[in-house]
């Protein structure tokens, strides 16, 4: 019998793909319906957010930011807060930790349950996304309380927050977290035990334990693979060290220890959320009293003639942050995420450089796609919950 | 359409039956870019539900869609792929512009960015918003309809 | 452990090099090392088990034009099992910026590396793709330079021609028959 000739083909998958979660983009060399190779091009959605940021006051940096990760906005904001006011030498009120805790705490469900919503459909659970978003939308709420928009609130300011919290905020927070529980035993009713998800995930897209820590894997992809490394346990903020939670791990690697990873994270996130809670105050400082820094509220610009020249000052001048470099990490949803700030002592930055956990797992996805089935390309895709936002910014 | 009370028919024009079916039948194409995507994602999901409005049936591939939302800022680098997206999508099909990044560069006035999506493709419904709530998007796909309503077939 | 026992240790693992500590506001301990001995004290750094830097969180470079050394490239590494985290940076002057690739230590910083290349044109010695990564492949200079504009002049491409050309079409074919003999 004469030897059969076989031919790789090569597919291109994305920039527009229903499930590259955006505008990825995959070169996939396909022998049969197994992948020899891939090659992930990116930059399609690079938008120079850095360089933007160079040109702006101080304040106006954190909208910018926030568009990066646009999944997990809040704790981006909260990162770049962090590195100024740690360069600024600021100390925080206690009360305004706590709210961004939760804040934090909050967002981090927000991402995930988009991410279990997407992953899911992907695999072809649609009905998940539908129940994810419906939860989702009344976080959604809570940001709309706190100043009025949906995504991208800007509640986190250099030196505290935007202002008080709304009237209602307790409650509606204890309202989210008491309906949140039972849903997300819903969500693992349709999917944990579930066989065509279980076929689909486990053993699927495997990543050890060495190389998660070499291709600077960090996050829920690292976790399930055995890395414990969690910023808010190895150098706590916010003072997460007085908060009781544990962080979940796995060792298989693979998408299914993923997505017990961040089911159980979803978990002592809202646990932590009903810590916090307990601890704020309805009323009460929401941002350091330095008149540098912090504006005036908005019954004082309007009778007072301090008050508004206070006003002016920071809104047309903004504040100067003393030369030097930063770099303050925290965990966001996709893992450490942190913002590298230099100032050369003007109220402009002088460079701005955002930690991208999505660009790192991007890269790392060649070792969990190459020898597996072109199926296995989308599950694995979900499961590393990329951001191209993130990725190029 | 008139309706005859005698005899169960309906009269009308091909014109306004075409456009009636056009316009109530609108098949975007998934093409989500960046933040204004997950808004887009929102409409489409429980709360918002354009199904509404017939607009529900996200399509994976340009072949089989006339409406393409384009939902976030688009680069330099991706701006040939949108038009070659926007190439394959069969006659008629319509643009909306979502959101300030995709409309006129928005906030990133920068080197990076195409500044107004209207350099690459014709756009009929402009969106304003960073992001768009799913509310002014579906605004947005209301006022499609009316336009589709209006166009004449010769 | 501060920078001067950081400093000492790694004196031991690299004779010669020279090394200088710098004021840090965060958690981070500020060193700055030559750029020549980099891929033997980033080996050292991973390596040694008193410092066992085998997480690189971060790698990018700062711009300070018209000063010089006007680059600086920055690490940002984490010792998970000590507990520690070090910013080591390395200056680098206008002409001739070129670092020695720490990919071989820590393969995570190869898509950042290309970053780095793509947007400041430091060049890495001996990088396994030295590629752009974000912009498109023929773009002109390196946008987070600060001698670069802001807003640029330029028609965005809308489309490429659909059709090739006969000289392509020929290569194509000629390439075609090739990979089947």
């Amino acid at each position: 019998m004469p030897d059969i000739r076989t031919e790789t083909m090569t597919v291109n998958m994305g920039p527009q793909h229903p499930s590259t979660h955006g505008v990825l983009r995959l070169v996939l060399e396909l022998d049969g319906e197994t992948v020899r190779s891939c090659a992930p091009t990116i930059g399609y959605l690079h938008t120079g957010i850095e360089k933007t940021c160079e040109q702006k006051k101080w304040q106006q940096v954190i909208p910018l930011v926030e568009r990066m990760d646009y999944l997990s906005a809040q704790s981006n904001s909260m990162a770049f807060c962090l590195s100024v006011e740690t360069l600024l030498g600021l100390d925080i009120p206690e009360r305004v930790t706590n709210i961004r805790l939760l804040i934090a705490e909050l967002q981090r469900i927000n991402s995930h349950l988009v991410w279990l919503g997407t992953h899911a459909m992907e695999v072809g659970a649609v009905s998940v996304m539908l129940y994810c978003f419906r939860e989702r939308e009344l976080l959604l709420n809570i940001n709309e309380m706190l100043a009025g928009f949906r995504l991208f609130p800007s509640y986190m300011r250099v030196g505290g927050l935007r202002e008080d919290l709304p009237r209602g905020f307790h409650d509606a927070v204890t309202a989210f977290l008491d309906r949140f529980g039972p849903k997300l035993d819903e969500y693992e009713d349709l999917l944990t035990a579930n066989e065509i998800y279980l076929k689909r995930t486990k053993g699927v897209g495997v990543i050890s334990k060495d190389d998660a820590l070499a291709y600077s894997l960090a996050g829920p992809i690292a976790r399930a693979s055995g890395v414990d490394y969690d910023v808010r346990k190895y150098f706590p903020y916010l003072g997460y060290e007085s908060y009781d939670f544990v962080v979940p791990t796995q060792t298989a690697g693979d998408v299914y220890a993923r997505y017990t990873v961040r089911v159980a994270e979803m978990r002592e996130s809202a646990k932590l959320c009903r810590q916090a809670l307990q601890r704020i105050s309805p009323t009460g400082a929401y941002a350091i009293d330095d008149p540098r820094i912090t504006p005036p509220p908005k019954d004082r610009v309007y009778t007072e003639m301090e008050a508004l020249i206070q006003h002016f000052l920071i809104y047309s001048q903004g504040f100067t942050v003393p030369a030097g470099e930063v770099y303050v990490p925290v965990e966001g949803p996709r893992g450490e995420q942190g913002y590298y700030v230099v100032s050369d002592g003007t109220n402009r930055p002088w460079r701005v450089k955002s930690r991208p956990p999505s660009l790192l797992a991007c890269q790392a996805l060649e070792r969990m796609i190459v020898g597996r089935l072109i199926a296995d390309v989308i599950a694995v895709i979900g499961s590393i919950d990329v951001v191209m936002g993130d990725v190029d910014r | 359409m008139g309706l005859e009370t005698e005899i169960p028919v309906l009269t009308t024009t091909v014109e306004k039956m075409v456009n009636w079916a056009r316009r109530s039948s609108i098949w975007p194409v998934t093409f989500g870019l960046a933040c204004c995507a997950i808004e887009m994602m929102a409409m489409s999901c429980s709360r918002y539900d354009v199904a509404r409005f017939g607009a529900e049936v996200f399509r994976g591939s340009p072949r089989q869609s006339d409406l393409m939302i384009v939902a976030g800022r688009l680069s330099r680098k991706m701006a040939p792929a949108l038009r070659r997206i926007y190439d394959q999508m069969p006659e008629p099909k319509w643009v909306i512009s979502m959101g300030a990044c995709a409309s006129i560069g928005g906030v990133f006035d920068n080197y990076a960015l195409v500044q107004g999506v209207d350099q690459i493709v014709p756009v009929d419904v402009f969106v304003p918003g960073c992001p768009p709530r799913p509310e002014s998007l579906i605004y947005g796909i209301v006022q499609l309809q009316r336009k589709i309503d209006q166009q004449k077939l010769a | 452990m501060d920078a001067a026992a950081l400093i000492a240790s790694l004196q031991d693992a690299v004779p010669g090099a020279q090394f200088e500590s710098a004021p840090s506001v965060d958690l981070q301990t500020t060193i700055y090392a030559p750029a020549e001995s980099l891929p033997a004290i980033a080996r050292a750094l991973r390596d040694r088990p008193d410092l066992a830097f085998t997480f690189l969180a971060e790698l990018t470079a700062v711009d300070f034009w018209p000063a010089e050394p006007r680059f600086e490239v920055v690490y940002i590494l984490v010792s998970p099992g000590n507990r520690l985290r070090l910013r080591l940076k390395i200056r680098l002057n206008a002409d001739g910026a070129h670092v020695g690739t720490v990919t071989g230590v820590w393969p995570g910083a190869n898509w950042l590396e290309r970053e780095v290349w793509d947007l400041f044109g430091i060049i890495f010695d001996g990088h396994p793709d030295p590629r752009r990564l974000l912009m498109p492949e023929d773009w002109d200079g390196y946008p987070l330079r600060k001698d670069y504009p802001v807003q640029i002049r330029k028609t965005p491409i809308a489309s490429e021609p659909l059709q090739v050309t006969a000289e392509q079409f020929r290569e194509n074919v000629e390439r075609d028959r090739l990979t089947r003999s």
